[in-house]
């Protein structure tokens, strides 16, 4: 038994080890003072961070990514919110269909996805451009949100909007009064899901990005069939930090209103 | 016919080929207290919220102040609404759900602080404005609820179980408050309950509903004394359902020959027709009325029959007896004069004409 038990918890820190120890050597070497990336490492310096902000692709990568994380979170979380509403609230024909029709992004493997957004756009004559990578994150950005809202509106009783309603609230004012900000910390949750899975995608975005625009992940992979530069590590870092940190931020953020409306 | 705040015609409610309520006619008087009373799944909450606008209706009319409102949504019929689970908004303090309401008749602010005091006062919490519906009790909760719904000073109240989730005393006391701000207001309430002491405790008027049927209208006196079918008998309180066959007629008592029982006095005025002789008919007599000996009631129009006592279901004050009579078992709730009477004790079951009620059907 004894030995047993100490095997398996040797091979869970062996299996974390293999999973974390590559990103604490990025984090580390970004910082590294040497331009060969190897250890031990020759003293501290911020000067891959500078190279960053001094490489000109780079910046507009971020940019790009930025802008692009933001609108699929805004438009994401409009849709979802909408699609949530009309799945939890209203039964209409076929509505089992576009239940699955609006979870199926996750179900289908990306690459799938990718090609056939990419085939239909061919064939529909259109040319690949920003709105259309934009309409390919929202679509397999969408799923995430529709499922973290729908969870949280099916607890929100049909009884608080009735009773807005029968003291004079119309639908739409029922919804921004009531409804919203009951479900609100979903919704803000389902919008940074969307913005992170936004920024952190390089497959779709390989197949859907027009020529000449970039986003941080494809940037990093364009520089990678390069060299390895130290300031990949620098950037990887800042990607780590904005992933890992504004998950944490929300979290807390909507903690913080859960425990208001309590 | 202006005097009915609240009228149904001919509602029908189907959900596909289900019928929820069939056919339903009823007028509600302004400023009365009306309930709808039946078992569980027989269209009370289905009717409250096809007057509310909360379910739309297949067939028929539903008039409110006289106005056709069939087609009128919800936030436009002026309706207070207390729900069961009391649906505060769990994100506004006592006193902006309370406020709630008037935002949308565009009450200047001073009058919508007073009159949100009043209804805060009324329902006796003022010193509850500040607080989160959560930092409240269940009957406060409820008490606030009511709060919100009346100071909007909506045409009709309507109210789903609103007691159902209070602890038995708790909800006694609540009973008399909600009748006392009914009564204070003057406003016209439709409560619905499957509880028949709540029901014959508060109501003006009393709608026993069965399978979505309406089975009888009438004041708690009238439903409890004069029920109109065997459904209603059985539903409020313990009643002896049995049959027997008229012999003879005498005005509003007939002489009934009872299956095997025998003759029997029996008061016909819950009819409403003139029966013939020879005719089989069902009587009700509630478990109250059937007097044992201890009881020696004095009068004419008084049936005897002697029967055994098999059970004995002593319960402090009143005790109720199983009794064999006939082949036939019947049920007495008796006060207790010094002791109960002791199982297979023999003794006369007496009734009174007008305690054994003809049933229309
Ligand atoms: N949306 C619906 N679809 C189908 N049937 C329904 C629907 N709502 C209610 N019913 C049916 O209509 C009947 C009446 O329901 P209703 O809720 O009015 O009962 P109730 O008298 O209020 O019962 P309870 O005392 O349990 O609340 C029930 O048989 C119920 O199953
Ligand atoms: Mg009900």
């Amino acid at each position: 038994m004894f030995t047993s038990w100490s095997l398996i918890r040797f091979g869970t820190i062996l299996i974390y080890l293999f999973m974390f120890a590559p990103v604490a050597v990025v984090v580390l070497l970004s910082f590294n003072a040497n331009q060969f990336g190897s250890f031990p490492m020759e003293g501290l310096s911020l000067r891959w961070f500078v190279a960053l902000l001094e490489n000109k692709a780079i910046v507009r990568a971020f940019q790009t990514s930025l802008l692009l994380g933001a609108l699929t979170a805004v438009i994401s979380t409009t849709l979802g919110v909408l699609g949530s509403l009309a799945m939890v609230r209203y039964d209409f024909p076929g509505k089992s269909l576009i239940a699955t029709a609006l979870i199926a992004p996750i179900l289908v493997p990306e690459v799938v996805l990718a090609v056939a957004l990419l085939l239909f756009l061919g064939a529909m004559g259109m040319p690949k451009s920003f709105p259309l990578l934009l309409a390919g994150h929202v679509i397999f950005t969408l799923p995430f949100v529709v499922l973290v809202v729908q969870a949280r509106l099916v607890a929100v009783k049909r009884e608080y909007e009735e009773a807005a309603m029968s003291l004079g609230a119309g639908p739409i004012e029922t919804f921004f009064q009531i409804t919203l900000p009951l479900i609100l910390p979903a919704v803000l949750a389902g919008g940074l899901f969307a913005f992170t899975i936004s920024f952190d995608d390089i497959t779709g975005t390989l197949f859907w990005k027009p020529g000449g625009v970039e986003t941080v992940p494809t940037q990093i992979f364009a520089m990678l069939r390069n060299s390895i530069s130290p300031e990949i590590n620098a950037l990887g870092t800042v990607m780590i930090v904005i992933t890992v940190a504004l998950p944490l931020l929300s979290a807390g953020v909507a903690r913080q209103l859960t425990r208001k409306q309590k | 016919m202006t005097d009915h705040a609240v009228e149904l015609k001919s509602v029908v409610k189907r959900y596909g080929d289900f019928t929820a309520v069939h056919d339903t006619n009823l007028g509600i008087p302004e400023g009365s207290f009306l309930t709808l009373l039946g078992p569980s799944g027989c269209g009370k909450t289905t009717t409250l919220r096809m007057i509310a606008g909360l379910t739309g209706i297949t067939e028929g009319d539903i008039l409110i102040k006289g106005r056709r409102v069939n087609d009128l949504p919800i936030h436009k019929r002026n309706l207070g609404i207390v729900f069961q689970n009391y649906a505060l908004f769990p994100h506004r303090t006592v006193q902006q759900n309370v406020a709630f309401g008037l935002k949308y008749r565009n009450t200047p602010k001073d009058e919508a602080e007073r009159r949100v005091r009043e209804a805060l006062e009324l329902v006796q919490l003022p010193q509850m404005a500040d607080r989160m519906p959560s930092q409240l009790s269940g009957g406060q909760q409820q008490r606030i609820a009511l709060a919100r719904a009346i100071v909007i000073q909506p045409d009709v109240l309507l109210l789903d179980e609103p007691l159902s989730a209070l602890d038995a005393n708790l909800r006694e006391d609540m009973r008399i408050e909600l009748k006392r701000i009914q009564h204070t207001l003057g406003i016209t309430t439709v409560f619905v309950t499957h509880d028949q002491s709540e029901a014959l405790a508060m109501s003006d008027r009393i709608v026993v509903m069965s399978a979505g049927h309406v089975e009888q209208v009438g004041s708690p006196e009238e439903v409890y004394n004069r029920p109109a079918s065997e459904f209603v008998a059985g539903f409020l309180g313990n009643s002896n359902i049995l049959s027997g066959k008229v012999m003879d007629i005498a005005g509003p008592v007939a002489k009934l020959e009872l299956d095997g029982l025998g003759p029997v006095l029996a008061a016909t005025d819950g009819v409403g027709r003139t029966l013939s002789t020879g005719e089989t008919v069902k009587v009700s007599i509630r478990a109250e009325k059937l007097m044992l000996d201890g009881a020696d009631p004095a009068g004419d129009d008084i049936s005897t029959f002697p029967g055994t006592v098999t059970t004995v279901d002593y319960q402090g004050q009143v005790a109720r007896y199983f009794l064999e009579s006939g082949g036939l078992t019947l049920q007495a709730i008796n006060t207790i004069d010094e002791r109960p009477l002791q199982e297979g004790t023999e003794t006369a079951i007496r009734i009174r004409a007008r305690d054994c009620v003809v049933l229309p059907h």
